[in-house]
């Protein structure tokens, strides 16, 4: 057999591997690199997978070999594939900047354990992502969780081991309701496997236990991806965590809560029932605008911009549910489309701050006074990657909106589409509040600064390119989407 | 003769002009001379190209060029007709001429930051020129937001805490209700037609009811806060920090008239002349511009900053335009188009003397020119060109502008607003006139100088050549009539 049938297998394979390894290696100038080339390589994995799935379609693949429902088999669609790079993309983009980027925060002797950790972290995400089965996602659900408090931990500030504790407990709350509700669906249907269920569950509808287990799944979900009103633990570790830790986390971790949530409501209990008889579109639509408001509202005060970006996300996430509420084709793509796009922005934005946070040891308003001059490539990359939060043609945050909106109309809901785009006018608000004062403000005489290093610059230079590059060029992005969605059931 | 590239490219070619340009003037940003030399010439092969263009026009070919296609079903897209030739042909011709003032006047001026002066003023003249040429609403849009965004640094030149606050105003309404808004409509109507494409008649007629219709054109009218209607016009007076060559060129020539012309471009292809009148919205559009149009001449006249005056007065004559777009017939639509070229002609030259007066005599407030058409007598007699051009009175091609656009209030039967017009014209006698008689005919203050000493030659120049072109318009205005008439007979139809 050749190795290209096991890809799906080394996908998760390689990066949970290479994080016992690097825990052996005692110096990171040795862990660095290792931890370097295995996201690439699982980047690469990512890469084929994608290809091969547009090619040929679903990729099915059991788990040595033993066919479900008895084993655990991995189901790749263009909703997963396109999800599996850009969870893996991320890790291979800032996994290169770490080095420096952690070198301020992190002590020498816990950065072979960042590294660790960081492995294992991308391992439960990809894994998440990839399995087919219910009680496996559980497991690298856990996984990622677990690694993602210890990665928030290993901030310098000291609040970030509170930061830490308070998403241990949101998170493992999160975790235990995706449990029950996984528990509760195998009370009634006998399988763990997620295509099994969905077909098993067709006959239940109506069983007020497959409602209650849906309910905890959405709960879950839902504070896994940080919803709105679940959203109380990413401001605070998303704060505190080491800088390049937010960007990967912004870019990647509640995006794979919006997959569980696509995944079990259109996938598992299917639309039919998720919006017909749980109505669903009544819980995300509100909560979503709801969180679009408040997170966009609360991060224009918000001193400390890393906790404005957290609140964006908070915002952003709003979107994503809201779209993931809509229920039809358009606002389907939108959601699988924002969630990548927004990954990409966030995270440009985020690496931004580990530049400004490199060179001044903060990233507050103070702290960016004058930086256009001093800094002029990141502040740049925080120009184009705020325009696209903002949703500017020609980045990929209009190509977002616009599905958004359309979905929206397409629904028949004038004011949602309404209150989508005053919410997007709060963006120019807290975006250009930065602008204003790296631009127009003069830098404090006694600081000498300098641009960020070109380990740390190339990421976010990367990331901002491809903030433009997907935005006129929207094969992959939209035209994946528009499969997922017609995989998913849903058609234009 | 060599043979012409295809037609399409052209389009393309006339915006990568500009930013070629950028290129050079980054580049050569050590010496001032150089820099200025490559503005110049990149505005001279941008005027030659969109000529080039007119001629491929003129000689029965379609300009068409696809560049992406981001969004199934829309594409980006370049499709020049007549409406936009001219106003390409406005604002590249006008680009060489202010740049040839922009050079004497930020010396004259001792301005800080040269380069990015000009990088940014070539990247808006290219967004301009995207604004003409889009083939697809969605096209315009986009180019319509990077004008935005190209002019702000323009905006806030000076960096002064005021300059701030005024960039502030001018970012969040445009960008405001052009994503507030426009965005809207332009998804709605893809929406609602499933196209974006600009076609002679519109795209909405039988596919909307008529309600609906109505809140996609007020969306779309408030969506172009470029054309400043009123209560959105705050902008356009708040711009005027910027140094006055931004002012002239910028925001009395390629972002207004990019506003307006979006107005007349979704006006007439986007709803089509028979929809828009059976609109009962359009007769309370019709209501908001004549009101602007009015208090906007009133709010002028208590001015007493030369610059903000002449901003209000942009405001009231960029409601002509809007007027003349709603009136949803062809002389309407032909005189809102020769609008945009006459009031440009004129208001440029206003501008521009406004800007000498500031750079020679150091004097920005209207009660402060007494007697000073003494010492700067070109400088007053080009202001008083240009006045007569913006009144509309003969020999100057404001005239024809205006004389059309009555023509179509009165094609339309709206005796009122041609009252409107009437009220309008006595009132831009009150505001501009009293400028260049108090210079020429008031005595000079105690103790002036009173020897002639007028703005650089190359301000001068160019303000010659914005006269010239307000004399010409009045005495050939057929080409560009000629040329917006195509509109209608298939030959410049997109």
């Amino acid at each position: 057999m050749s190795i290209v049938e096991h890809l799906p297998a080394l996908q998760v394979a390689v990066p949970l591997l290479a994080a016992p390894l690097c825990a052996m290696m005692i110096r990171p100038s040795i862990a660095w690199p290792f931890a370097v080339l295995a996201s690439w390589i699982t980047f690469a994995i990512s890469v084929a997978l994608m290809d091969q799935v547009l090619t040929h379609g679903t990729i099915v693949y059991n788990m040595g070999g033993w066919s479900p429902p008895w084993g655990i088999s991995y189901v790749i669609d263009p909703l997963n594939a396109l999800l599996l790079l850009l969870v893996s993309g991320m890790a291979a983009i800032i996994m290169p900047g770490v080095r420096l980027g952690i070198g301020v925060e992190v002590t020498f002797r816990a950065q072979r354990l960042f590294f660790t950790v960081a492995l294992l972290s991308l391992t439960g995400m990809l894994g998440i992502v990839i399995t087919g089965d219910a009680f496996n996602l559980y497991v690298f659900l856990e996984i990622s969780s677990l690694s993602s408090y210890a990665l928030v931990a290993m901030g310098a500030d000291r609040r970030a081991s509170k930061a830490a504790f308070n998403y241990l407990i949101q998170g493992t709350i999160g975790a235990t309701f995706i449990l029950i509700g996984i528990g509760l669906v195998y009370m009634m249907t006998g399988t763990l496997n997620m295509a099994d269920m969905a077909d098993r569950l067709t006959d239940l509808h109506g069983s007020a236990t497959i409602q209650a287990a849906f309910a905890f799944i959405l709960v879950g979900a839902g504070i896994k991806f940080a919803m709105f009103p679940a959203h109380a633990w990413m401001p605070n570790a998303y704060t505190y965590a080491p800088s390049l830790v937010s960007a990967f986390f912004g870019a990647t971790a509640t995006k794979v809560g919006a997959y569980i949530l696509i995944r079990f409501i259109y996938n598992v209990f299917g639309a039919e029932f998720a919006f017909d008889e749980m109505h669903v579109g009544w819980v995300l639509i509100p909560l979503g605008l709801a969180g679009a408001f408040v997170g966009s509202l609360v991060a224009i005060w918000q001193d400390d911009l890393k906790r404005m970006l957290a609140y964006s996300s908070v915002a952003q996430i709003g979107y994503v549910a809201a779209a993931i509420g809509l229920g039809n084709h358009d606002g389907l793509i939108a959601a699988i489309v924002h969630v990548f796009n927004h990954g990409l922005m966030k995270g440009a934005l985020f690496l931004v701050m580990a530049c400004v946070i490199l060179r001044l040891g903060k990233a507050d308003m103070t702290s960016f006074r004058g930086l256009g001059k001093r800094m002029p490539v990141t502040m740049g990359c925080f120009v184009v990657a705020g325009l696209s939060m903002i949703g500017v043609p020609f980045t990929v945050g209009f190509i977002s909106k616009w599905y958004l909106i359309l979905g929206a109309l397409d629904a028949g809901m004038w004011p949602v589409a309404v209150l989508i785009v005053m919410s997007s006018l709060l963006s120019i608000i807290y975006i250009w509040r930065v602008v204003e004062v790296a631009y127009f403000s003069d830098p404090p005489d006694d600081v000498k600064v300098q641009e960020a290093p070109a380990m740390l610059l190339v990421p976010t230079l990367i990331l901002t390119v491809l903030c433009i590059a997907f935005g006129v060029a929207t094969k992959i992005t939209v035209g994946v989407a528009g499969l997922a969605a017609t995989s998913l059931g849903v058609y234009p | 003769m060599m043979p012409l590239p295809d037609p399409g490219w052209l389009a393309a070619i006339a915006i990568g002009i500009p930013l070629v340009g950028v290129v050079g003037i980054l580049m050569t940003r050590r010496w001032p001379d150089v820099r200025e030399g490559i503005s110049l010439a990149a505005g001279s092969v941008l005027f030659c190209t969109v000529i080039t263009i007119a001629m491929a026009m003129d000689a029965g070919e379609t300009v068409h060029l696809e560049l992406a296609r981001p969004l199934t079903g829309i594409t980006i897209a370049l499709t020049v007709d007549s409406l936009g030739l001219l106003f390409a042909l406005v604002a590249s011709f006008l680009w060489i001429v202010t740049t040839v003032y922009a050079i004497g006047y930020m010396r004259g001026h001792h301005e800080k930051n040269q380069t990015r002066f000009f990088t940014f003023f070539a990247v808006a003249i290219a967004c301009a020129m995207g604004i003409a040429f889009s083939g697809n609403m969605l096209t315009l849009f986009v180019f319509y937001e990077a004008l935005t965004i190209s002019t702000f640094p323009l905006v806030t030149h000076a960096g002064t805490p005021e300059a701030r606050k005024a960039g502030r105003t001018y970012l969040g309404i445009l960008l405001g209700t052009s994503i507030g808004f426009q965005m809207i409509a332009i998804i709605g109507t893809y929406a609602l037609t499933g196209t974006l494409d600009f076609r002679e008649g519109g795209i909405l007629e039988g596919n909307v009811s008529h309600g609906v219709a109505g809140v996609l054109l007020l969306l779309y009218v408030y969506g172009v806060g470029k054309a400043a209607l009123m209560p959105f016009h705050r902008w356009l007076p708040a711009a005027m920090v910027a140094p006055t060559p931004v002012s002239a060129l910028l925001h009395a020539v390629a972002v207004v008239k990019a506003g307006v012309f979006t107005v007349l471009k979704v006006a007439t292809f986007i709803f089509g002349f028979e929809l828009l009148q059976e609109l009962s919205v359009t007769q309370v559009l019709q209501w908001i511009a004549a009101f602007t149009i009015i208090a906007a001449s009133l709010v002028a006249m208590t001015k007493d900053n030369l610059k903000a005056r002449l901003a209000y007065s942009t405001v009231s004559q960029l409601s002509y335009i809007i007027l003349a777009a709603l009136l949803a017939n062809e002389a309407g639509f032909l005189g809102g188009g020769l609008h945009i070229a006459t009031h440009a002609a004129g208001k440029i030259t206003l501008f521009f003397c406004a800007g000498a007066i500031l750079v020679a005599a150091h004097k920005t407030e209207i009660s402060d020119l007494d007697g000073l058409g003494r010492v700067m007598p070109f400088t007053f007699a080009a202001f008083l060109i240009g006045s007569l051009s913006i009144i509309g009175l003969p020999p100057f091609g404001g005239l024809w502008s205006k004389w059309l656009i009555l023509d179509g209030a009165l094609a339309a039967d709206r005796l009122f607003l041609v009252g409107v017009l009437l009220v309008s014209t006595l009132l831009n006698i009150a505001y501009l006139l009293p400028i260049p008689f108090r210079a020429f005919f008031r005595p000079l203050p105690e103790g002036a100088p009173a020897e002639r000493h007028e703005a650089p030659v190359s301000c001068l120049a160019a303000i010659g050549v914005t006269c010239l072109c307000c004399l010409l318009l009045f005495l050939f205005p057929d080409p560009a009539i000629n040329l917006l008439e195509r509109t209608f007979i298939g030959a410049g139809a997109p």
